[in-house]
């Protein structure tokens, strides 16, 4: 397989932004659940490598910020505080395992560096989107191969052995599709205890979005496994003895593998998207656990979308990654077809 | 036939005001004269439900209909208190329990039809209906017994009261006088609580008010235009109201409602959020509007925790939970380490107050000037949580007596993002006394359910305002029978000594008539109130709203409808 020099590059910016996400409390120079009070909705501190006396440093700082009364900020140019690397700051686990306080940047003590601003409660938006991925791209990896492999199951089975199979599985793929969510979804809501733990309320978007993403993969790759059963050479294995499990798995199953890849690619960053809604419902990571999820629905609000430009910038950030991953998996996709050609 | 379509718009002409004739008992208004013709055009939040003013329960319906009914006395928006208005005046014997109103000569409902003494019997009888049971009812049975009514002559029609009433002239407000000649045969027919609805045919709907139904469109907008007939007039002796038309546009979220107004589609905006007030200042300039904040109003935000009784039987751990939110200490902890300031800055942009009551600064009447309120103390807090018990294990999380860690939810509603944003500061705030909440924002009705009817909650965060600034407003959420009395809800008998004591004074004021014996009695209240702390008070917002600069006269108030309360006088300049 020949791969296109512009494909290295966004396999290793993934790479840097995934394990950038495994390790959040690192790479992220603040508590994401802490609030300044002082601070709310303050914009991303300017870098600067030249100060107001006109000399450059080689080491980038920034100057205080302080809040007027009427809500804006403004620098304070007596005040510089230098880029460090490695300082000790807020503790964290390591892997939420080792306790840990060194964190990759930071600035001098009592300064405060705020890469893409602060919410409205002071919190800085850079650490927030770093431990928020974690949450939302776990839950959309997790979501999306769950549903992806009930996907393909059920779309095999269906497509493969046909007639009442096919008939009753396909049904109950409709049933899903009909069925009322929202208000499932609220009923799932009222079963629940309200104090439940971050971590359960996680698993239980997982499951709920995984469980509802699985009918169109399903489709689709039972419509890919029904043509691929009559190609000529599924038929000629057939005529020689070949089991239905070795059928599959030689000749119909890699027919479906660029199908469930196209739908990984939608899915995922659907999937990531979804959290949003749940969210809205009371489904979603609550508070102050933060999640792109419920950081971008705070675009919802008319005032935060014209007012505080910052706020956009975690979907942008989010928008990168999409595109990464509709690249990787463009390539992917045309490696499987040259293959199959 | 190009043509008559062409034509058929023009030829709906503005119905005129009809001339005004001597025998006319017209109230005079006091504003600025205006000029006849245009239209305003305002947002709802969603359709109104009826225009039936006997069995309305939604704010859309109220909101319409009060333009299109009015009341024997009014309460005026901008003086607080009650006003003539179809009755002429009003006098009150000595003991409280005769109420004599005498009505204008000579008025007539929006479709022509005299209106006189009967009228008012027909819309008491009805309001008193057991059969109809109106929310209206509830408010006009005194002492037990209902308002007995009676005819003296065609314009005098007299009140009796079983017992006294304080302020029973307030009573009158919102009782809309419904037209005898258009629905008895409907009330005799047992129908009376289907009629009206947003299927009738606007010639059969009439009533007193400035404004007269002509279409509604569905899912899209309700017209009402000028009746000719309204009993006021300027002192250029010009018949209210100047607008041709007051149209209302549904449009259901408030981001929507102001993304209308900015565009110009919607000339008024009420019921701004802070956040929004300052988002459109930046265009007011631009687009001619201009936007006003009134100070602050009568809603409050409180925190409250579930103190029912009544526990579902799956929901263990609440009654568990219930043995610390019974401690007044524990109560008290809480409130002194909520942060109001940063909710009145961060949620409010300022423009709100913090609040230690449930009388907020804009009810002047009756506001407890000198009701001591404790500081935001972390420390103090902490001395109140030891003293009954608490303790902190070595990584600061607060257990109870027990030695089980304090931990409990607070419920919000979805859609509103202040009270959410004010889950998320007190969360933070009580983790430094160590209790571990989580906020819960739910669909609205689940929230309503579950604190109304399961009682399968902790703590919520929940708005209740006053429609009007006297105590007997309020009297559903003091009463522990109340039907709004949230923390323990379908008492028979008051749980604690306070509560018996706060029913007791409510009763005491509701009979006592000198104002400043019952501001005593109330001022009692709020301070038991304050020193049992039922609700944690957090903040009031203010009253923001906004309009088009070519409005004349539009003087906004901090009592419902805070922008239309006037809508007879507002004209396009």
């Amino acid at each position: 397989m020949k791969v296109k020099p512009h494909l290295w590059i966004v396999l290793a910016v993934l790479a840097v932004l995934h394990v950038m996400l495994l390790v959040p409390g690192f790479v992220a120079p603040y508590n994401p659940t802490e609030q300044d009070r002082g601070m709310p909705f303050a914009p991303p501190t300017a870098i600067h490598f030249r100060d107001q006396n006109g000399s450059w440093h080689l080491r980038p700082f920034i100057y205080a910020v302080v809040a007027n009364d009427d809500g804006s900020y403004a620098e304070d140019p007596r005040q510089k505080y230098f880029f460090r690397a490695f300082p000790s700051g807020a503790p964290y686990k390591l892997a939420e395992l080792v306790p840990c306080t060194v964190h990759l940047f930071g600035v001098d003590a009592g300064g405060k560096v705020l890469l893409m601003g602060t919410d409205r409660y002071g919190r800085d938006q850079f650490s927030r989107l770093l431990y928020g991925g974690q949450v939302s791209l776990f839950a959309g990896l997790l979501a999306a191969l769950l549903s992806l492999s009930l996907g393909a199951i059920v779309g095999t089975i269906s497509g493969f052995y046909g007639r009442w199979v096919d008939d009753g599985l396909m049904r109950i793929a409709e049933l899903f599709l009909a069925l009322p969510w929202l208000y499932l979804l609220f009923a799932v809501r009222a079963f629940l205890p309200l104090s439940a733990s971050p971590a359960s309320t996680f698993f239980l978007v997982v499951a709920i979005i995984g469980l509802v993403g699985w009918v169109r993969p399903a489709r689709l790759v039972r419509g890919v496994v029904l043509s691929a059963k009559e190609q000529k050479y599924v038929l000629a294995a057939r005529g020689f003895g070949a089991s239905d499990l070795y059928l599959l798995r030689r000749h119909i199953a890699p027919q479906t593998y660029s199908v469930l890849l196209t739908q990984a690619t939608l899915l995922i960053p659907q999937f990531i998207l979804a959290e949003v809604t749940l969210s809205f419902l009371g489904l979603g990571v609550a508070e102050p656990v933060p999640s792109w999820g419920n950081m971008l629905s705070s675009l919802q609000q008319y005032h935060v979308m014209v007012s505080y430009w910052w706020m956009f910038l975690p979907g942008i950030a989010l928008a990168f990654l999409f595109l990464g991953y509709f690249t990787v998996a463009d390539a992917l996709q045309a490696h499987v077809q040259s293959a199959s050609a | 036939m190009y043509v008559s379509l062409l034509v058929a718009p023009s030829a709906a002409v503005a119905q005129r005001p009809q001339p005004i004739t001597p025998a006319e008992d017209l109230l005079i208004t006091g504003n600025d004269p205006g000029k006849y013709g245009g239209r305003v055009v305002v947002a709802l939040r969603a359709e109104p439900k009826t225009l039936n003013p006997v069995t309305a329960l939604d704010q859309p319906s109220r909101e319409v209909m009060g333009r299109m009914m009015a009341d024997l006395l009014h309460i005026n928006a901008l003086s607080q208190q009650a006003e003539p208005a179809l009755a002429k005046s009003w006098k009150v014997s000595k003991d409280g329990l005769r109420y004599t109103l005498t009505l204008r000569r000579n008025l007539r409902f929006s479709d022509g039809h005299a209106m006189n003494a009967d009228d008012v019997l027909f819309t008491f009888q009805v309001l008193l209906d057991e059969k109809i049971n109106s929310p209206q009812r509830d408010l006009l049975t005194i002492g037990g017994k209902p308002i007995s009514v009676q005819k003296v002559d065609d314009a005098t029609v007299l009140f009796e009261l079983a017992s006294p009433y304080a302020a029973a002239e307030r009573l009158f407000d919102s009782m809309e006088i419904l037209p005898r000649h258009l629905l008895q045969d409907a009330y005799h027919a047992g129908t009376l609580a289907r009629a009206w609805n947003l299927t009738t045919p606007p010639s059969q709907i009439a009533g007193m008010g400035p404004f007269r139904l002509k279409e509604y469109v569905p899912g899209q907008k309700l017209t009402l235009e000028r009746n000719p007939y309204y009993w006021k007039m300027d002192r250029s002796r010009q018949r209210l109201p100047y607008l041709d038309e007051l149209v209302f546009l549904f449009v259901s979220s408030e981001d929507a409602q102001v993304l209308r107004f900015e565009a110009g589609e919607a000339d008024m905006i009420q019921r701004l959020s802070a956040d929004n007030y300052s988002a459109l200042q930046k265009d007011a300039v631009s687009r001619h509007f201009r936007l006003f904040d009134l100070g602050p109003s009568l809603d409050y935000n409180f925190l409250l925790f579930n103190l029912n009784s009544a526990i579902p039987k799956e929901a263990a751990d609440i009654v568990r939970h219930q043995e610390w939110f019974r401690n007044v200490n524990f109560r008290q902890a809480v409130s002194e380490a909520v942060d109001r300031a940063a909710i009145v800055r961060l949620v409010f942009h300022g423009r709100g107050t913090a609040l230690w009551s449930s009388v907020t600064p804009a009810n002047k009447l009756w506001l407890d000037a000198s009701l001591p309120h404790a500081p935001r103390s972390i420390e103090h807090a902490k001395q109140l949580l030891r003293k009954s018990g608490f303790s902190w294990n070595a990584e600061g999380a607060l257990l109870d007596k027990s030695g089980a860690p304090v931990e409990f939810s607070i419920l919000t509603s979805a859609s509103n993002a202040q009270r959410s944003q004010m889950a998320t500061l007190i969360q933070d705030d009580l983790k430094q006394l160590g209790m571990k909440v989580q906020a819960v924002p739910l669909e609205f009705k689940s929230m309503l359910d579950r604190v109304f009817q399961t009682h399968n909650y902790d703590t919520a965060i929940m708005a209740l305002g006053g429609g009007d600034v006297d105590p007997n407003s309020q009297i559903n959420v003091w009463m522990s029978n109340g039907g709004s009395h949230l923390w323990n809800l379908g008492e028979t008998k008051p749980a604690t000594d306070w509560e018996a004591q706060i029913d007791t004074l409510m009763n005491q004021q509701l009979t006592t008539l000198d104002y400043k014996r019952r501001k005593q009695l109330y001022d009692r209240v709020q301070e038991i109130a304050a020193q049992q702390l039922p609700f944690i008070n957090l903040a009031s917002p203010n009253v923001l709203v906004g309009a088009r600069e070519r409005i004349g006269n539009f003087q906004p108030a901090i009592l419902d409808h805070y922008t239309l309360w006037n809508v007879e006088q507002l004209y396009i300049k």
